[in-house]
């Protein structure tokens, strides 16, 4: 069988801010349609670290191919091929549900008639067809959310790099919100994703870690659990970060 | 003795009921814990309780004054701490510190003791700016600020949100710690595990109490059938398997394993036969406090 | 009271601690003063003229000295006729034609009449203004000492000269005073308002709210730091005026640190005001710059004459904070005149400063909506 590919392939990657190291040497890999959970705690890291696979910054030095590209040369076709969310969701309160997918989609290059159609797909999927004016304002947190989703990866990018994407939702809605995670998965989109909620790290093929700038642990979930001795990832983390506690501010 | 009391308490904004009739009553000394998404009416509850907004309907006591009538009273007694936007980003630890102690009249050294267990993780920072604290940090300053002047009631804002597991723990063994001086504390939280660490929790969403209850109670507002289920097809496919069903009442994905609640014993004989058919692993569990917020959210 | 100090000295850091803007609000002024001084000149040097002398006698030549060694005017050339004016303007690159008519002494000795034209260039109608007005006050001089008391010589040009208190007729005693009411205002009400509005912004004024503090502590906290950093700005500007351009000081000090308070105070009372009305920072500073900065610049008589607007500005004028403070000070500095003579522009600003104030405590909220 041959190798599932590696979709994004960092090795010793360094981000350095003045005298400050952010990431200090992260080496790993995600795998093409892998749901990859990216964690750490607060300053450890994590958000450089995702700026710059997004091709939103330059990494001090380290080997990067995001989709085969060079992220040093070809942070434009990275940006192309890639699909972002973040917690502050990104969508324009004051522009309607479909001049918000319209706008997107338009940035990434697809055809009127390729939106139209994808869009009236996509509101009859979300059930939110008759909403399609409303302003996004105007729509509940949850709805907003699972939309800002849809638009990252309405242009069905390789990779969809999601920083925190639920916080604050209700606990319904950060499950299907995680349904469409697998979704997405399923149809070849891999997902990077950051989260502070440790169930939510249950839900991901792979873990990692964070802790100072360094990987303190890479794996799927289950085997976290059985190296950490503990019966959810909560543990896991509180093991791993209490232990480097001291150099943390 | 009640330190709040809240009845009938409406608010909107425009047409949307932030608040819809809601009653509730926490006692002094006891740290009540909301729980809710947002746009739940946490914070907007929170402003009403120390006096930031006056409500549309109903009214409210905090530690017997009138929220409305006695504002000032309120403002005297109260430590607010909402979210992480009440310090001052170019001053020093110290000084947001010495400020807010100015403001409520005292100094630092006065109540040091009830700051004390947090100071001294702030200590080492104590010149740094507080913009260029992390995350947790500020956290751990701003309670710090809302302490400073030995109020009677914490109202804290969704102090956690966004903070990593570390820092959220250690926050909350500080909670435990100041509830053991004697002050009431009500804190908001969209993190559901936290509820375990109060005295009672509310569960909140669209404006409403769906529950008010200690933690080891909460259960008890479910009243259907709950079983985890597992399987190697994993929880994803395993939820949409089971959604299928018509006696599938819920079925979501809860870490690698589902949650599903059957609420008739028709139903679940026949999840059984389905389940041993299949070679699902299951058994029969306890509600916990995302199941309770689930099935009330119906 | 120890609230309110502890409330003022967290501003001061504010202050301190936002390097750009302290660098911006001392260099602001600075800047202005030197370049009204140095580089936008008001003053006139080497403006090439021509001269037209169709007596070519006694005092028309002794006027023609008096012009040309001023300093302020080279002579370009003396034209034979009149033809040669309009050449003279297109090719010569000169700004002014001085016209002498024939038998120019003997008809002033018998008349007492004689005219002398002044034709100006005024593509640029500020500068063209400016050179007539030059030509005429040193004509006016050489006559005073001339001609005994009691004749006339009436000018062909309509036009009115700005009357300077003293002879050199120095353009820093327009542009002191003027710069000193626009950046007094520019400061204090811009800063105040942004100030205001931040803290509603990052939400800091939640937890303000909610403690001990009324919000006259709030209001007067964040305004006195800006009152002294103010206060600087103003005396630095005196200070440049002073040494750098030689402005003369006729009058009490006292009285115009006073008034420079006072005014201070009233547009400290702006600022706070439009943080009452503005929803945002931005919106804060764009309402400052419109409503305050732009028809200060404009309608206070800094740069234009309020005599020369039509009614309508010029009762626009009147509401301007500016165009009293203008007044006050010019008649300080310039005149050395004591209270008595200010006394109504005076009532003016204090009673301005009042009406808002009052406003802004009324309209500063107390909760959040």
């Amino acid at each position: 069988m041959p190798a599932v590919e590696d979709i994004i392939i960092v090795r010793d990657m360094v981000k350095k801010f003045g005298k400050f190291t952010a990431n200090d040497h992260l080496t790993f890999s995600v795998r093409k349609g892998e749901i990859f959970g990216f964690l750490g705690a607060n300053g450890a890291g994590k958000t450089t670290a995702l700026r710059i696979l997004c091709g939103l910054s330059y990494p001090t030095s380290g080997e990067i191919k995001i989709a085969g590209y060079n992220v040093y040369k070809d942070r434009e076709k990275i940006k192309k091929t890639i699909g972002y969310m973040s917690q502050k969701f990104s969508l324009y309160e004051n522009l309607t549900i479909a001049e918000n997918i319209k706008f997107y989609a338009g940035i990434y290059g697809l055809r009127r008639k390729v939106i139209d159609a994808r869009t009236s797909e996509l509101l009859d999927k979300l059930g939110i067809s008759s909403i399609r004016n409303r302003l996004i304002r105007d729509i509940p947190l949850g709805w907003k959310q699972k939309l800002a989703f849809s638009v990252a990866v309405f242009h069905n990018p390789s990779i969809v790099f999601l920083d925190e994407p639920t916080g604050g939702v209700d606990p319904i809605t950060r499950r299907q919100f995680w349904e469409m995670i697998n979704e997405s998965a399923e149809q070849g989109i891999t997902v990077f994703v950051t989260t502070h909620y440790m169930d939510e790290a249950e839900y991901c093929h792979r873990v990692s870690i964070m802790v100072d700038g360094r990987i303190a642990a890479l794996d799927t979930p289950g085997k976290l659990k059985e190296s950490f001795n503990s019966k959810d990832m909560n543990g896991v983390f509180l093991t791993l970060a209490r232990s480097k506690r001291m150099n943390a501010v | 003795m009640l330190a709040v009391e809240g009845l009938n308490i409406s608010k909107s904004f425009k047409e949307i009921k932030a608040l819809d009739n809601i009653s509730f009553s926490v006692s002094r000394g006891e740290i009540f814990g909301i729980i809710g998404p947002d746009g739940a009416g946490k914070t907007s509850l929170f402003r009403i309780l120390v006096s930031l907004l006056v409500p549309d309907q109903g009214s409210a006591t905090v530690l017997g004054y009138d929220v409305v009538k006695d504002f000032r009273e309120i403002r005297k007694k109260v430590g607010y701490m909402a979210g992480r936007f009440s310090l001052y980003k170019d001053l020093s630890v110290e000084e947001n510190l010495n400020f807010y102690a100015t403001v409520f009249g005292t100094r630092l050294d006065k109540n040091y003791d009830l700051i004390k267990d947090i100071y001294f993780q702030l200590e080492p920072f104590k010149k740094r700016l507080a913009g260029k604290l992390s995350g947790g940090m500020k956290q751990k300053l701003a309670l710090s600020c809302a302490l400073i002047h030995r109020p009677d009631l914490l109202i804290l804002d969704e102090p956690t949100t966004g903070v990593d597991a570390v820092s959220r723990k250690e926050f909350w063994d500080l909670l435990k710690h100041i509830r053991e001086e004697g002050i009431t504390v009500m804190v908001s939280t969209p993190y559901m595990d936290e509820a375990r660490l109060c005295d009672r929790v509310g569960l909140m969403q669209k404006g409403l109490f769906m529950s008010i209850s200690k933690p080891s109670e909460i259960y008890k507002a479910f009243n259907k059938t709950l079983y985890e289920v597992s399987h190697s097809m994993g929880s994803y496919q395993l939820a949409l398997n089971l959604r299928r069903f018509p006696w599938c009442r819920n079925a979501w994905m809860f870490g690698q394993k589902v949650h599903l609640s059957v609420d008739s014993e028709e139903g679940e004989s026949l999840f059984q036969s389905y389940a041993d058919e299949n070679n699902l692993s299951y058994a029969r569990i306890r509600a916990g406090i995302e199941d309770t917020f689930i099935e009330l959210m119906k | 009271m120890k609230r309110f100090l502890g409330f003022v000295k967290k501003e001061f850091y504010h202050i301190i601690r936002d390097y750009r803007t302290l660098v911006i609000l001392i260099g602001i002024p600075v800047a202005q003063i030197l370049i009204f001084g140095f580089v936008v000149s008001n003053e006139i040097r080497n403006t090439k003229i021509s001269i037209l002398d169709n007596s070519h006698d006694e005092i028309t030549k002794k006027i023609t000295n008096k012009i040309i060694s001023s300093g302020y005017f080279d002579l370009h050339s003396y034209l034979n006729s009149y033809d040669d004016i309009e050449t003279a303007f297109r090719k010569g690159n000169i700004k002014e034609v001085i016209i002498f008519e024939s038998g120019f002494s003997s008809r002033l000795t018998r008349e007492g009449e004689a005219s002398i034209r002044i034709i100006a260039d005024a593509s640029d109608a500020n500068t063209g203004r400016l050179i007539t007005n030059y030509t005429q006050g040193i004509i006016m001089n050489f006559l005073k000492d001339l001609v005994p008391p009691g004749i006339e010589i009436p000018f062909t040009i309509d036009s009115r000269p700005r009357m300077y208190f003293n002879q050199d007729l120095k353009g820093v005693y327009m542009f002191v005073p003027g710069t000193m009411a626009m950046i007094l205002i520019l400061i204090c009400a811009l800063m105040t308002s942004i100030s205001i509005t931040r803290e509603n912004e990052l939400g800091t004024m939640e937890a303000l709210l909610v403690s001990p503090l009324k919000p006259v502590h709030i209001i007067l906290g964040k305004v006195t730091p800006y009152v002294l950093l103010s206060f600087i700005d103003g005396l630095i500007i005196l200070l440049l005026g002073y040494f750098v351009f030689g402005l003369p000081f006729h009058g009490s000090l006292a009285l115009l640190l006073s008034e420079m308070t006072l005014y201070v105070i009233l547009s400290l009372s702006l600022g706070i005001f439009i943080s009452t009305v503005a929803q945002s920072q931005p919106v804060a500073m764009i309402m400052s710059m419109l409503m305050l900065m732009l028809p200060t610049l404009l309608l206070s008589g800094f740069i234009f004459p309020i005599e020369n607007m039509p009614l309508l500005l010029q009762g626009l004028s009147m509401i301007m904070p500016a165009r009293w403070f203008i007044i006050i000070l010019k008649n300080i500095m310039l005149m050395g005149t004591g209270i008595l003579f200010v006394w109504k522009e005076t009532l003016i600003l204090l009673g301005m400063t009042l009406f808002f104030m009052i406003l802004s405590i009324k309209r500063f909220k107390v909760r959040l909506e």
